[in-house]
């Protein structure tokens, strides 16, 4: 909780780093609502990364930044025009009390500049001070550039057009760096030093995201019923949640997939999601992974979670698959001990339907669902979105992949029992099912020429390769 | 697999079953690994968990010790009883062995700490099959 330190409600504004757009309002939504924060907007946030906002103390926006993935950072505000001689008149007036305790003669301190989506260059930054010059504010400290106990920063907004900028900035701000966001778990958790992955690993930004969506907090059970290599629990698991996942597939839970690394031939024999928990000292947090069909029930009546968190098949890049005698089953060495059963395909409407009946059954009244869903953007239509009568669709953000498809994460909270007449329903409209035979009409062409493309430079191999398939991942 | 995870786990996809829970456990190599203790997380599964089960299971595999065989009544404030409870939940592993189903015998295999409920397509509860999950 923050609580109502005084009257007086201080501004400050969140800087957004600038991708990920449409997942931004749902991540400081859910984190205001998980961390208790109260916050209000001065004005209504936009699709621009610089939000004023309020709250009754600096502890409100400290919690958030300690959460937020879309955050780059908070700055106390100072100063905010649209005009830059207002901008100055706003900070030569400023209360003293709000400056003083930070500019002091044993603080070191230094001044940074950015020019939203006017890309200049160090010296033109530069610059850009020497021209503004607040002389004015009595900074009487020595400047440090590596490691300032105190930072000012000063911002210019240009739109967001970079290659369509105003003469001059549409916005001025001016304030006081409170606290970095956390940008850098794209770094900690990146896919690219994770001891265990795999083609379908979920990138480390979209991974945190998804956790905020979840709502998760210490002390959580959370579950991924589709949980590949298992990178939907590393960040559900740093924000304290302990970690379940089932796989219908042996040989990724085993960690005896091909490895999907293009240097590496063999799999270590340490690798799996355990090991990965391990990296990161999260292992206390494990619990436990299953080898299970999601589309068959496994879990005793009362089990009951804090949030399920997943990314299910889309049955492009990995099958869409469940337990059934549709297909000859074609059992390799490593799976003969274990017998794995033949598998049918397992259609979007069905599984979506599965998943929300297991989450309306399963969560904890106010657990949330959060999951993705493929789309072909030409059909897509907000009505016709997975539905259950006993959660409600909280959050809906567009990841663009390309020109045809991108792929929607859906956040769900329950938000009432179900009776037992409720299982089972068809929830959805059907002209979401077979994406993966729309998907291939529909992209046909585009294959055939990255088809031809691809044989042709690398001359033929099987048609699965890594070429075919949609590469969503951006890990940075 | 850690007992916790023994404790939720159901073989009811099967047909003929209709409860298949608690699942026999049979160990053929347990680890016994260190967890922090959470007590807040332990107290808040209490209610949650099958507890009779947890013993029973516990019993099966000889790690009860320590073990009340019934809930504290005071357990949020009881330390000792949770951390009793959160070792045998949290830090007793079986490595290897498998897991039976209580009404048909039906084995599934525990391997290198992961349990395989993958049920073959001819002994599917096809009633249950559009329950999910
Ligand atoms: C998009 S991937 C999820 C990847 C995961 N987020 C990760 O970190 O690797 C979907 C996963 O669902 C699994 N799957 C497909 N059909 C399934 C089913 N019926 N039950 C359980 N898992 C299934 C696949 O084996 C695959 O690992």
């Amino acid at each position: 909780m923050c609580a109502i330190a005084s009257n007086i409600w201080q501004r400050y504004l969140l800087w957004f780093a600038h991708d990920l757009v449409d997942f931004r309002m749902a991540e400081i939504k859910s984190l205001i609502s998980v961390l208790d924060i109260n916050m209000r907007w001065v004005e209504e946030p936009a699709d621009h990364p610089f939000w004023i906002v309020e709250v009754p103390s600096e502890e409100c926006v400290k919690k958030l930044a300690s959460r937020s993935i879309s955050l780059r950072g908070v700055i106390e505000l100072w100063a905010h025009s649209n005009n830059i001689s207002t901008l100055h008149q706003q900070l030569k007036a400023l209360n003293p009390n709000v400056y003083q305790p930070y500019l002091q003669p044993h603080l070191s301190f230094k001044v940074e500049v950015e020019t939203f989506s006017n890309h200049l260059s160090l010296p033109e930054l530069v610059d850009k001070i020497e021209v503004q010059s607040f002389s004015y504010l009595p900074i009487v400290g020595p400047v440090n550039l590596k490691n300032p106990d105190v930072k000012l920063w000063f911002m210019e907004y240009y739109g967001l057009e970079p290659n369509n900028i105003p003469e001059l900035p549409y916005q001025y701000y001016f304030g006081r760096w409170i606290t970095d966001g956390q940008r850098h778990l794209m770094k900690k958790f990146s896919l690219k030093t994770r001891k265990f992955i795999g083609n379908t690993s979920m990138d480390a930004q979209i991974s945190v995201l998804m956790a905020n969506q979840g709502k998760v907090k210490p002390g959580d059970l959370v579950l991924d019923p589709f949980v590949g290599t298992g990178s939907l629990l590393v960040p559900a698991a740093h924000f304290g949640a302990y970690v379940l996942g089932t796989d219908i597939d042996y040989l990724i839970l085993h960690a005896k997939t091909r490895p999907s690394r293009i240097q590496q031939k063999v799999r270590a024999s340490d690798e799996s999601i355990q090991a990965n928990l391990r990296q990161y000292g999260l292992e206390n947090q494990y619990i436990d992974v299953v080898v299970a069909d999601s589309s068959l029930p496994l879990w005793v009546k009362e089990f009951e979670l804090d949030a399920i968190i997943t990314d299910p098949p889309y049955g492009i890049r990995e099958p869409t698959e469940r337990v059934g005698t549709h297909k000859v089953p074609q059992i390799t060495e490593q799976q003969a001990p274990t017998h794995i059963p033949s598998k049918i395909d397992y259609g979007h409407d069905h599984l979506y339907q599965d998943l929300l009946n297991f989450a309306a059954k399963h969560l904890k009244l106010g657990g949330r669902l959060v999951t993705f869903i493929p789309i072909l953007r030409e059909l897509y239509n907000e009505e016709n979105m997975p539905k259950h009568p006993c959660l409600e669709l909280v959050a809906n953000s567009e990841q663009v992949l390309s020109a045809y498809v991108c792929r929607r994460l859906l956040t769900y909270e329950k938000v009432s029992r179900p009776s037992d007449c409720m299982a089972g329903e068809r929830t959805f409209d059907p002209s979401l099912e077979n994406f993966r035979d729309k998907y291939f009409n529909h992209c046909e062409d585009s294959r055939q020429v990255r088809r031809q493309k691809h044989y042709s430079n690398i001359g033929l191999r099987d048609s699965n390769s890594k070429t075919d398939r949609i590469a969503p991942e951006s890990d940075t | 697999m850690k007992l916790l995870t023994h404790n939720v786990l159901s073989s009811k996809c099967l047909k003929g079953v209709s409860v298949g829970y608690p699942l026999r456990l049979n160990a053929t190599d347990i680890k016994v690994v260190d967890v922090d203790f959470n007590s807040e997380f332990v107290s808040r599964m209490i209610p949650k968990i099958n507890y009779s089960a947890l013993y029973e299971a516990a019993q099966s595999i000889g790690h009860h010790n320590g073990l009340p065989d019934a809930v504290a009544d005071d357990y949020e404030h009881n330390d000792d009883f949770l951390k009793a409870v959160h070792h045998v939940l949290l830090e007793v592993d079986v490595v290897s062995g498998d897991l039976e189903c209580p009404e048909s015998g039906r084995k599934f295999p525990i391997t290198r700490g992961i349990p395989n409920m993958l049920v073959n397509e001819n002994e599917v509860n096809e009633i249950n099959s559009s329950n999910g999950c």
